[in-house]
């Protein structure tokens, strides 16, 4: 690799097979936590997300969302003006008001979420006492919560978590332990979620439940028998909120294609006791059949190279799903935050010669990018053109975010993801 | 503080992005938190920009609060000269930026780069997108176009007609167009052909495309045309002050306007305006007169945009096209009087607001046939089951197509004509619904064939819905009946009545209720039959 590593070898550290760890610093081209807003609506079907913050905030929702025409969405900018400024009574007495107009308009709305953004955090507004006297004035009608989704308190996805650890905030801490059950934790696509739910009652696993939930009426089972799995691997707050309730994590590689969701799966079934002869006979046929579907991908995808810029922490488990099963080369995998203990299965699985690098700066970065020349290059939408107008090929990580790409069935969808446009910029060179 | 669900317009720091990315060699230094770059994409995807803007963000967090920000900025400053190497820079705050206040112009300043650098105050929680392209384009100007203050603007007047020679050309810059402004790319293409057609030198266009070399350029000009007021009427006004330039007031959208255009440009420029309108192709005037087209006489139209475009739309609809304009409003503040004069000549009262609720409540009041509007206007039309086209920004990537898509001079007029024709459902489509309503394919409920969705009919025997999108339609025509009926009490109506404004097709049976009922309160009627329908109808015609 002649790649120009321009990186601090003192913010250095390593993980598992001595692969480097670098820490950078310096502009990161990366979304703030309000875009969770845009897959967490549709998930939670009666929530309603209220941010309180700017006309940026309000700019940056819709300018994501705004493609979709909505009769009616179900988030929202409370904008605040130079009058709120000038004394937080005030901005108090008016979030009351716009809460109040606000579910006049929309009755069936069950759950608000109040969110923070960045200057709702900067002067101090106290969204989660607002959220306290609001949930007061409309018991039995909609639960009323808060988080932060504020760009300089989280990053992208992780305004899920923000968001899931906000759920789990409500459930009281000293819980009665009651039958062992398996809390599946993280947004997935209903399909997937499905698909999950019948693999663990074939396993004989009963007592699943996936978080967050559909709807807001739906309890949260967490007590000192719970034991978790995290199907995304920017849950760390929930997770320690979670485990605060007395449960326990199952660590595992995240379910990302065949390898991914068997050891997954598997990590649940030891904890259940099931056999490895009932475990494979529940897999097997799954397997195969992903197996087949994958086959399609890996001539376009093996041997190619690949970077990662950093944008939604799925880049670690990706990284190790592409050169696992699919042959690819990793050459950097960018990453806007590590949590070495919930990456530790998926850490352990990285071919040797990655180059892991926490935090951005981006222009470094490109500069790293431009020197590697890697086949394929994952990034943000605001790097995604400008790329491919140099003459590299380019995969949008959003959209991975957006997709359907956990378990068995959706192994060879996650790849196709990454073969596609490298398939397109062969067609089209021609 | 203001609920929103749709903005008409993002932050002021938007807008000073426009100007620095339509520019060619002018970096812009934000001072903002992480995540703020979102607004990247709006030019590498909704406009399709294939450079990233020429932006650099300091991105602070939270851990950074703690510490020094303004030396973050510095920092950032001094890196982004380093490497972009630009002409000149503009630095400023965003909105969470101007709540720590670290005063980026100073800062900037006490690094004595050997650029000019021109810092922005944006006030982020009172203004917004196009009055910051509309200030930063007007700082950039005044710094990088050096001026005598020595010299009257009367005096650099003369010296212009001075230093003209025998033959040379008058000469014009194009101020105003910007990246992601509606349609600019094209608009641009067009009024420079049509100038250059009558003999005239554009010099400048700005900013769209320019140096800073070319703003310095921009006094040689004998005119400007003021293509975008609200991006270029603050610079226009301050060039004439300075360099006595005049500029033209009015906006070339519509055949009208393009003419009224050609010769406000004509008397500028001391040319005979005579042959360049003599050898123009009609073909949207013609297109309305055919008879294909009578059918569009009166149809009730909303218009809502920025004040340019609005203003521009409600005079195409009304004296080109033949519609009956039943509201128009505009979301620019700064243009509320001009907005209110137009209204005047179409006898109703503007709508000067950016709350989009707002905007919707007044469209469900009116039940139009056609909505011209903005992205914001489709949602609102969308739920309300109106046709509906984009005039004016905001909008979204179908909205930068590919092809020539002008919306000013005689091509943008031919544009205008078949964009906002097309929601509409046809003439015939239209007179076989109200004869027959039962057909199972045809509805009276449906939108248009030519549209190529499904009826409901159609859809009744799909075997799943297609979409949750899907749902939520056919949902919101459930209760557009209420909507239009303005939440009045619904025992206002005998069955009989009620069953008899059914037959009366979708796209007018929003007026005819609303008639009915103001027929019936004028007229002290407190149930209505049948027979109040057709009072109401032939009180106020159809």
């Amino acid at each position: 690799m002649n790649a120009i590593v321009d990186l601090p070898k003192d913010q250095l550290s390593s993980v598992g097979k001595n692969i480097p760890i670098y820490k950078e610093r310096g502009q990161r081209e990366v979304f703030c936590g309000l875009t969770g807003i845009i897959w967490l609506h549709r998930k939670i079907q009666d929530a309603f997300f209220l941010v309180v913050g700017s006309r940026t905030c309000a700019h940056l929702v819709q300018s994501a969302a705004g493609v979709m025409i909505f009769a009616e969405p179900r988030f929202a900018t409370a904008i605040i003006d130079d009058r709120d400024l000038a004394g937080i009574a005030d901005a108090h007495e008016e979030l009351d008001r716009v809460v109040k107009s606000l579910l006049t308009r929309r009755p069936d709305i069950k759950m608000l979420f109040l969110v923070g953004s960045c200057p709702s955090e900067v002067i101090k507004l106290d969204l989660s006492r607002a959220a306290q006297r609001l949930s007061k004035e409309f018991l039995n009608h909609c639960r009323i919560l808060s988080y932060s989704g504020s760009g300089i308190e989280t990053t992208f996805t992780q305004g899920e978590d923000a968001c899931l650890a906000s759920l789990v905030n409500e459930i009281p801490k000293a819980v009665v332990a009651q039958e062992k059950n398996l809390l599946i934790v993280g947004c997935l696509p209903d399909v997937v979620e499905d698909q999950f739910q019948r693999l663990f009652n074939e396993l004989g696993i009963s007592r699943v439940s996936f978080f967050p939930p559909k709807n807001s009426q739906q309890k949260i089972e967490i007590h000192s028998n719970t034991q978790y799995l995290l199907a995304q691997p920017f849950l760390a707050e929930t997770a320690r909120l979670i485990e605060e309730r007395g449960a326990k994590r199952i660590s595992a590689p995240f379910p990302f294609g065949i390898e991914g969701t068997s050891s997954w799966l598997k990590a649940a079934a030891n904890q259940w006791g099931v056999s490895a002869q009932h475990f494979d006979e529940v897999t097997q046929p799954k397997i195969e059949r992903a197996q087949k579907a994958l086959a399609r991908y890996i001539p376009m995808l093996e041997s190619k190279r690949i970077s990662f810029f950093p944008d939604s922490q799925l880049e670690i488990p990706l990284a190790r799903f592409l050169s696992q099963e699919c042959g690819m080369k990793v050459l950097e995998i960018g990453t806007p935050y590590l949590h070495k203990q919930h990456l530790e299965a998926e850490l352990d699985l990285l071919p040797e010669n990655s180059r892991i690098v926490e935090g951005q700066d981006v222009e470094k970065q490109l500069d790293r990018c431009r020197a590697d020349k890697p086949d394929i290059v994952v990034c943000g939408l605001g790097l995604a053109n400008p790329l491919e107008a140099e003459g590299i090929t380019t995969k949008w990580s959003i959209e991975l975010v957006f997709s359907p790409v956990h378990g068995y069935e959706q192994a060879a969808d996650l790849a196709e993801l990454f073969a596609r446009p490298l398939n397109r910029s062969m067609r089209l060179a021609a | 503080m203001q609920l929103t669900l749709w903005t008409y317009e993002g932050p002021p720091h938007i807008g000073a992005m426009r100007i620095a990315t339509s520019m060619t060699d002018l970096h812009y230094v934000l001072h903002s938190p992480q995540g703020d770059t979102y607004a990247d994409l709006l030019f590498t995807m909704i406009g399709r920009a294939r450079k990233r803007p020429p932006v650099t963000y300091t991105t602070f967090q939270a851990r950074d609060l703690g510490g020094d920000t303004a030396q973050l900025f510095q920092d950032s400053v001094n890196d982004a000269y380093q490497r972009f190497q630009p002409k000149a820079m503009i630095v400023g705050a965003s909105c969470t930026a101007e709540l720590i206040q670290d005063d980026p112009g100073g800062l900037a300043r006490a690094l004595s780069l050997p650029i000019p650098v021109i810092p922005l105050e944006l006030p982020s929680y009172q203004k917004k997108e196009n009055w910051g392209a509309s200030e930063t384009f007007y700082h950039i100007v005044r710094a990088l176009v050096p001026a005598d203050k020595t010299i009257s603007a009367q005096q650099y007047q003369e010296r212009r007609a001075a230093n003209k020679q025998a033959g040379q050309k008058p000469s014009c810059n194009i101020l105003g167009p910007t990246a992601l402004g509606f349609r600019n790319r094209d608009d641009v293409q067009e009024i420079k052909g049509l100038l250059e057609s009558m003999g005239i030198e554009v010099k400048v266009i700005a900013p769209l495309n320019a140096s800073v070399l070319d703003l310095s350029q921009i006094s040689g000009a004998d005119f400007n045309i003021s293509l975008y007021p609200e991006i270029s009427q603050l610079t226009c006004t301050w060039l004439n002050k300075t360099f006595g330039q005049p500029f033209t007031k009015t906006i070339p959208i519509g055949t009208k306007a393009t003419k009224a255009f050609i010769e406000e440009v004509a008397q500028l420029a001391n040319l005979d305006p005579e042959a360049t309108l003599a050898s123009q192709e009609e073909r949207a005037r013609w297109y309305a007169k055919s008879v294909d087209s009578t059918y569009l006489t009166d149809k009730r139209v909303f218009i809502f945009g920025d004040a340019s475009h609005a203003i521009a739309a409600a005079k195409v609809a009304a004296e080109e096209i033949g519609f009956k304009v039943v509201g128009l409003g505009t979301y620019s503040r700064e243009f509320a009087r001009e907005v209110r004069e137009a209204a005047k000549l179409y006898g109703v009262e503007a709508l000067i607001t950016d709350d989009y609720l707002e905007v919707e409540q007044k469209v469900s009041e009116l039940a139009p046939d056609l909505v011209l509007g903005t992205q914001m206007e489709r949602h609102i039309a969308k739920r309300l089951g109106i046709p509906c086209a984009v005039i004016s920004a905001p909008v979204h990537v179908q909205d930068f197509p590919a092809r020539y898509s002008p919306q000013m001079g005689f091509e943008g007029a031919n544009v205008l004509f078949d964009t906002w024709i097309h929601p509409l459902m046809m003439g015939l489509e239209e007179h076989l619904i109200m004869m027959f309503r039962d057909d199972f394919e045809f509805s009276a409920d449906a939108t248009s064939s030519h549209l190529g969705h499904g009826s409901p009919s159609v859809k009744e025997h799909a075997p799943v819905p297609t979409s949750a999108e899907d749902a939520v339609v056919a949902k919101a025509v459930q209760v557009n009946a209420e909507v239009f009926s303005g939440n009045k009490p619904a025992n206002l109506w005998d069955a009989a009545a009620e069953k008899e404004l059914g037959k009366i097709p979708f796209f007018v049976r929003g007026k005819a209720r609303r008639n009915t009922e103001k027929f019936a309160v004028e007229h002290g009627i407190s149930q209505i039959t049948i027979e109040t329908l057709y009072d109401a109808k032939a009180h106020y015609g159809r």
